[in-house]
């Protein structure tokens, strides 16, 4: 099932240049003898407009490394088409190649080189001459706040200066596309706040449309223009991130039971209880939407007590993207990370 | 940007430069393993000199100036060419353990450069191993009468081979991607070949089984040309052909590896 809050075909986005779009990619791995392929890949479908930051957001195994993969003409599809740049992926890799950037989501750079000769290496493969290569290297040692570091070798950077490196060396020919697989994963707090203020720019100075893997609900939210969630290889729904929460009207209501045992009982008795919608069940836990939810805890509390069901904790929050991967993917999004 | 595109033949070249530098540039800043890659050949050849010393004195065995270290040179050259070469994939498999291969990949960059430079890089160390092993065995006082020729057809010869086994071992990365397992087939391939081959041991005084085997060896191919070229009146004859078939070998294996890197996209 996908449900767009936006319809691709809406005038905005046609009259806007597309910057990547994929239909229906399908993408198979063999699982080994006598076990069915694992479908990475079920028919998904993007478009982004130029100079967006479009998220694609979902958990590990989700599909998002394997999308990115062949949209950067590392790997093929088995079956659907993509363009980027508005080059056919497989029927001119070399061509997106050149219109594309990759920060894939392992460190990218060489250990044994310093920073400097990593940029000065990855700009004359794309073509730069010598001495352009060098003025592009110093520019973005400098924007990413490098220039000490810059003839260092790579092997003595922290997390945080070799993930920015690894942007720079993306960025050095000026892509039209850059892909970010996941690029804060690992990274401390201090790394990642200054990463997002990278990301925050790329769109507006360097005019690049970023696709952002990612699967921190916040760093989608926050760096977002637009996003998609990815389950199972398909996107289940799609827009910008106050789109997806405005979705969920009033307050989430979230309510832990001492066991897993009770949660069937407990689920068709809120399913009954007015004022509170959406309800489902994950573990040993229930979530569910209240237009008022301060209003809906008592009668909550009353219904379980009455049934004889044990409530370990109730708590009722503004809706998050959390709770729009939930209503979405059909369970929630840390039960998958685990 | 496709500004910037240049022709692919030029392109090939300048992109072979850039990765060939890369990894030049990655050794001499690894001293240790610098030393131990120049220790190696002539721990090779003062062990072996030593070890099999005695077995000029065999009845039958062809040293025609008479010493065993003038007779294992050429042999201890292929050996270190042969046994460094091996480990040609490890570079792949440290670039796929980290986001380099795919960022390459993902770029301009010809697959072909992406072999070359790491061919090309094993070529240089084998040229700088084997001018110690050749110095070192002036050193202890032996000459070679067909030095003039037999030098630089050593060189030839010492490249090609290793182009051979660092073009596998690269291939090998590409299909395995496991550091253990590229280690395991090398050295499972290496260790054997040059005791299947003259480099130690004139075949001849060997059984028949192993001159057989010997014939169809690349090892034992380039342990030959070199030994003749080398010699003061060289069996062009033998050398020819050999020469001619470790090339044309040289050749096949860089293109299949090349083709590796198919293999090694349709995977991930």
């Amino acid at each position: 099932m996908t449900a767009r809050l936006q319809e691709r075909a809406d005038p905005p986005a046609a009259t806007r240049d597309i910057a990547l779009d994929a239909r229906d990619l399908v993408k198979t791995y063999p699982a080994g003898h006598g076990k069915d392929p694992v479908r990475a890949l079920d028919g998904l479908s993007i478009s982004i407009a130029s100079g967006c930051v479009f998220g694609l957001l979902g958990p590990n195994g989700a599909g998002k490394s394997t999308a990115v993969k062949i949209l950067t003409t590392l790997s093929r599809a088995d079956s659907g088409t993509a363009t980027v740049a508005g080059i056919d992926v497989r029927l001119a890799p070399d061509r997106v190649r050149r219109a594309i950037g990759l920060v894939s989501q392992k460190a990218s750079s060489d250990p044994m080189a310093t920073g400097r000769e990593n940029l000065v290496l990855a700009a004359r493969i794309q073509g730069l001459p010598r001495l352009a290569a060098r003025a592009r290297a110093d520019e973005l040692l400098d924007r990413f706040g490098l220039g000490d570091a810059a003839d260092r070798l790579v092997r003595t950077y922290s997390g945080g200066m070799a993930r920015k490196l690894d942007v720079a060396i993306g960025l050095i020919h000026r892509p039209q596309v850059l892909f970010l697989d996941e690029p804060t994963t690992g990274l401390d707090p201090q790394a990642r706040a200054e990463m997002w203020a990278e990301i925050a720019r790329l769109a507006g100075d360097d005019q690049v449309t970023v696709l952002l893997t990612t699967h921190y609900l916040d760093e989608a939210d926050r760096l977002a223009d637009r996003l998609a969630i990815i389950d199972h290889g398909r996107i289940v729904v799609e827009g910008t991130p106050d789109e997806l929460k405005a979705e969920l009207h009033g307050d989430t209501v979230q309510v832990e039971l001492t066991g897993p045992d009770a949660t069937g009982a407990a689920l068709r008795h809120l399913e009954r209880l007015p004022g509170l919608d959406g309800v489902v069940a994950d573990g040993s836990t229930l979530h569910a939407r209240a237009e008022l939810g301060a209003r809906a805890v008592p009668t909550l509390l009353t219904s379980l007590d009455d049934a004889g069901i044990v409530v370990a904790s109730v708590t009722v929050a503004r809706p998050s993207l959390d709770d729009v991967y939930l209503r979405y993917a059909g369970h929630t999004f840390e039960g998958d990370q685990a | 940007m496709s500004t910037y595109a240049a022709a692919a033949p030029g392109r090939l070249v300048a992109h072979s430069g850039y990765l060939t530098t890369r990894s030049v540039r990655a050794l001499i800043r690894q001293p240790w393993f610098v030393g131990a890659t120049l220790v190696q050949p002539i721990v090779w050849l003062l062990l072996f000199g030593q070890l099999f010393k005695s077995l000029v004195h065999l009845p039958g065995f062809p040293a025609a100036s008479g010493s065993y270290l003038e007779f294992i040179t050429p042999g201890v050259i292929m050996m270190t060419a042969l046994f460094s070469s091996g480990w040609a994939g490890t570079v792949y498999i440290e670039d796929m353990n980290r986001g380099v291969m795919d960022r390459l990949l993902a770029s301009p960059v010809s697959r072909g450069a992406m072999m070359i430079g790491t061919l090309a890089y094993q070529a240089i160390t084998t040229i700088i191993q084997a001018s110690i092993v050749l110095a070192i065995a002036y050193a202890c006082g032996t000459r070679f009468d067909g030095a003039a020729d037999g030098i630089p057809i050593t060189l030839l010869a010492a490249v090609l081979l290793t182009v051979v086994f660092a073009a596998l071992s690269n291939a090998m990365a590409l299909l395995t991607r496991q550091q253990e397992t590229l280690i395991g087939i090398s050295q499972f391939l290496s260790l054997p070949l040059p005791f299947l081959a003259s480099a130690l041991m004139d075949t001849r005084l060997a059984p028949s089984w192993v001159r057989h085997v010997a014939n169809y060896n690349p090892v034992d191919w380039v342990v030959v040309i070199s030994r003749q070229a080398l010699s003061a009146s060289p069996d062009w004859g033998a050398i020819w052909p050999r020469l001619g078939a470790i090339t044309a070998l040289a050749v096949v294996m860089a293109w299949v590896a090349t083709r590796a890197f198919g293999a090694y996209q349709r995977s991930i």
